[in-house]
């Protein structure tokens, strides 16, 4: 016992209540982390790298850690990280990227876990996050392994005062899509005398086409929810790629391709989304991005002009017994609203941020430290609405609280819409979760994307499109081990939401 | 010390020397070139024979780490007779009476050659099965080129490439030698332009794509009025597979014409001016004066600088990655960008496999091309 108790205790008190104030006033202030570097590895940016570039300042100035943002091209990522630790370079002590991924580095024993830290980190506000976020994004087999930054799901954009004008109602399903996309082709949209687009998406190989077909092929594959899937039979591991309803879903991709600009199949979401803002295109398909950039004033022409629907459906959908369609009824689409089943698509799931099991532990602190800055609401809440980062909502408070929507420049009625299409998306029953099996890689960007590439050229049939894809499957599934892969997918699709 | 006083101590030097220090003058060579022979063996001979085991692997993940499982020939075969054979080799269909009458064309005249050379005084048994293997090969080449480019079917990978090395180093070829004999006529500017023509080549080829990128759409960027005027702007290059090859023909040509244009600038600068000047006063025209004088003159430097970017041609990757993404389909995908396709989804037996298949063609190419045509050139000049 100390000679002077009452000072004692006051010191303390008065150390603990200054401790607070410095935590109140400055979320970051949970180490010190001078001479520390966090090299963080993401994509190429702008987007995603340009928050983590942005705000990395702000971060060394309150906690002494220097953020190095490296970044690569989005098709080299996946592989640049898998290289990094699979030859003990260990050149990045963090990483930014898709929490699909985690089927490889996962396993392999190269992430980092994070189930305590985000646990003991009471200004990250773990449970703020979305539980469909901080199951599918962040956790693999019980335990968090990611940061989520960013929500990920795609959703149809239109033009809200085209669709006014000519009487017409924001697609329901994906025939209204085409029909709206039709009606638009070829005529002026934005008042500069040239043709413009009814519809514009990123079908570039390479880069984001598959997720666009997977959003139009889950209307038909998946109708049961969640639990049922869009990629394979969950009895045998048997992709659902050859049957009557991706013949559909690629019947109607052809259409889309030729509803659009020219070198449609040369655009990716980077195009695609500087067509839409710049008023060219009647609708579009992509992820939360265009609500903010459409009312960044400095490139847009249609702000507030800007509507979100959740994905569009269909009325008939796979019967997989068959292999046929089916018109929907209570028991085929229990979810199905005014007939049409919606299958809404968690497409990447959203950028998140991990560790590397292999860095010095003061720099994995430092690193979780950063990690947490991005997430905080305080960050985030204010991130999500800059259309340039790249991060769409995923907390809680990003859709209850308004004020960050509309400092950035949306109206309330834009934003309430933005939102809600997202809101829609996230509490359906029927959302579809993306591929998060090992190499996953394989599946989609090689296999899918130069597939679907292969089709929309002219090289493949639509019957030849889905037997290469499920080929080239089946034969990735047989090399890796067919029921650890249907072990692995079934464990995919058991997430909260 | 005089000459003469150090020449009669050698053989006394020579006969106090240790067994040990003769040893090592007599392993001298060898440990003189032994720097070299590790440095090879280590950056080529060893990449080389590893990249053959990779080849021969597949890569799995596992706790704690990767997991390379013995396949032997398995990765070739996905791509001789298995899941990735058309992306690979392209879509074969059957003989048209055109692409027949082709094919007995092209391969009577390998028929003639190989007669002509047994009748011929210096054939060598050796010599024969050479050009008999060369004749095999290149048919097999050929017979896949007409079978996919000239009928419905569909060029894999290997064709496009060949594609890209016969028409590009062609063009850059005709084109460096029409703009070198124009730089070294006494016209004004002429030192101007030369460094002009150089400038493509002093761009990285990731810069030159996304130049062209810019340059071949159709609905923006700094040609969009030239498209405006004649209407084209509803059509696009890179959309349709002969246009987006033709687009990275064209860039790959404007980027690479400078370096056979600088060699054969060179070449024809040195020539003597004697010869011409006697051809004038003979009364030879221009073009006899080409043909029989300076043609044949720069030959060996032709041949040299048309080998060296035949076989940087099959390596083209960075035009039709950043340009088309080997879009539209597999159109524009070159064997290099194949490999790097597969590779970037970790399948890296397969990417050293199809690396394999191209250093096969690279290589018979390059010898064919050296014991067929640069030898003899060179003997001739």
């Amino acid at each position: 016992m100390s000679r002077y108790p009452a000072r004692t205790l006051v010191i303390a008190v008065g150390v603990g209540l200054l401790a607070a104030a410095c935590n109140a006033s400055n979320s970051t202030s949970t180490g010190n982390f001078s001479g520390t570097t966090i090299r963080i590895v993401t994509f190429t940016g702008p987007q995603i790298a340009e928050p983590l570039q942005r705000r990395g300042p702000d971060f060394e100035k309150a906690t002494g850690a220097k953020v190095q943002v490296i970044t690569v091209p989005f098709s080299d990522l996946y592989q640049k990280i898998l290289t990094d630790f699979s030859t003990k370079t260990n050149s990045y002590d963090a990483m930014v990227f898709d929490p699909q991924w985690m089927g490889d580095y996962v396993p392999s024993g190269y992430l980092e876990d994070l189930t305590n830290r985000v646990q003991n980190d009471t200004a990250l506000q773990w449970n703020d996050i979305a539980p469909f976020f901080r199951d599918f994004s962040a956790t693999f087999k019980g335990k968090v392994y990611t940061v989520p930054l960013d929500g990920d799901f795609q959703m149809v954009y239109y033009r809200t005062d085209l669709l006014q004008k000519d009487g017409l109602q924001p697609p329901a399903t994906w025939d209204d899509y085409i029909s709206i996309a039709k009606h638009f082709q070829g005529k002026d949209l934005n008042g500069d005398g040239k043709a413009d687009f009814g519809s514009c998406w990123a079908m570039k190989r390479s880069a984001q086409s598959y997720w666009m077909f997977i959003s139009v092929a889950a209307a038909f594959l998946q109708s049961q929810g969640t639990k049922q899937g869009s990629f394979f039979d969950t009895s045998n591991m048997q992709p659902l790629m050859n049957n009557a309803g991706t013949a559909a879903a690629l019947d109607i991709y052809k259409q889309l391709s030729k509803l659009g600009p020219p070198d449609q199949l040369n655009n990716d979401v980077g195009d695609s989304r500087g067509l839409f803002v710049t008023g060219r295109c009647a609708l579009s398909l992509d992820w939360g991005d265009i609500g903010p950039l459409a009312v960044d004033k400095s490139q847009s022409k249609v702000a507030d002009q800007v509507g979100a629907v959740i994905l569009p459906g269909s009325k008939k959908v796979l019967d997989r017994a068959s292999g046929q369609l089916v018109d929907c009824n209570s028991t085929i689409c229990p979810y199905a609203v005014n007939g049409v089943n919606h299958s809404p698509f968690a497409a990447f799931g959203g950028w998140s941020g991990a560790i590397n099991k292999a860095a010095p532990a003061k720099t994995k602190d430092a690193a979780f430290a950063f990690l947490s800055y991005m997430s905080q609401p305080a960050q985030s809440s204010v991130d999500v609405t800059i259309g340039k980062t790249g991060f769409n909502p995923y907390r809680t408070s990003h859709f209850t609280n308004l004020g960050p929507w509309t400092a950035s420049g949306m109206s309330e009625k834009a934003a309430k819409d933005y939102l809600g299409a997202i809101q829609a998306s996230l509490q359906s029953p029927n959302m579809v979760l993306d591929m998060r099996i090992p190499q996953t890689a394989f599946y989609q960007q090689t296999a899918l994307d130069t597939a679907l590439a292969q089709f929309l050229a002219g090289e493949l049939s639509a019957n030849q499109t889905m037997a290469q894809i499920t080929n080239q499957w089946n034969s990735k599934t047989d090399e890796l081990g067919r029921q650890s892969q249907l072990d692995a997918y079934k464990s995919s699709l058991s997430v909260t939401k | 010390m005089s000459g003469e006083a150090s020449a009669r101590q050698v053989p006394v030097a020579a006969s106090r020397r240790s067994p040990l220090v003769a040893r090592l003058d007599r392993s001298a060579g060898a440990v003189f070139i032994l720097p070299a022979v590790l440095v090879i063996l280590a950056f080529s001979i060893f990449p080389l024979l590893a990249s053959l085991y990779v080849s021969m692997t597949r890569l799995s993940f596992s706790e704690g780490g990767i997991h390379l499982t013995y396949v032997g020939f398995g990765n070739y075969a996905k791509l001789l007779v298995g899941i990735d054979r058309t992306h690979f080799l392209g879509v074969t269909v059957p003989l048209t009476p055109l692409t027949a009458v082709v094919l007995l064309v092209i391969y009577g005249g390998f028929a003639f050659l190989l007669v002509r050379y047994l009748r011929g005084p210096g054939r060598t048994v050796a010599g024969f099965v050479g050009r008999l293997v060369t004749a095999v090969i290149a048919g097999a080449l050929v017979w896949l080129v007409v079978d996919t480019v000239m009928t419905s079917g569909r060029p894999g990978t290997i064709v496009v490439t060949l594609i890209y090395v016969g028409v590009d180093v062609s063009a850059q070829y005709l084109l460096a030698l029409g703009l070198a004999l124009l730089v070294v006529q006494r016209l004004p500017g002429r030192r101007f332009f030369r460094v002009v023509f150089l400038l493509p080549m002093m761009i990285t080829p990731v810069g030159v794509a996304y130049l062209f990128r810019m340059l071949t759409d159709t609905s923006k960027g700094p040609l969009y009025p030239l498209w405006a005027h004649f209407g084209l702007t509803d059509v696009s290059w890179v959309t349709n597979p002969w246009g987006a090859r033709l687009a990275v023909m064209i860039g790959d040509v404007w980027q690479w014409t400078p370096f056979i244009f600088i060699v054969l600038l060179a070449s024809i600068e040195s020539l003597p001016i004697e010869l011409n000047e006697a051809a004038v006063v003979d009364g030879a025209n221009r073009w006899q004066m080409f043909w029989a004088i300076t043609f044949p003159q720069i030959l060996p430097a032709t041949s040299t600088v048309v080998l060296i970017r035949l076989i940087e041609a099959f390596k083209i990757v960075d035009l039709p990655n950043v340009l088309t993404n080997g879009g539209p389909g597999t159109a524009t995908e070159s064997l290099t960008l194949h490999a790097y396709t597969i590779w970037r989804a970790l399948d890296i037996g397969g990417s050293a496999a199809v690396a394999y298949m191209l250093l096969i063609v690279v290589t018979f190419v390059g010898i064919s091309y050296v014991n067929l045509f640069r030898r003899r050139v060179t003997a001739m000049a």
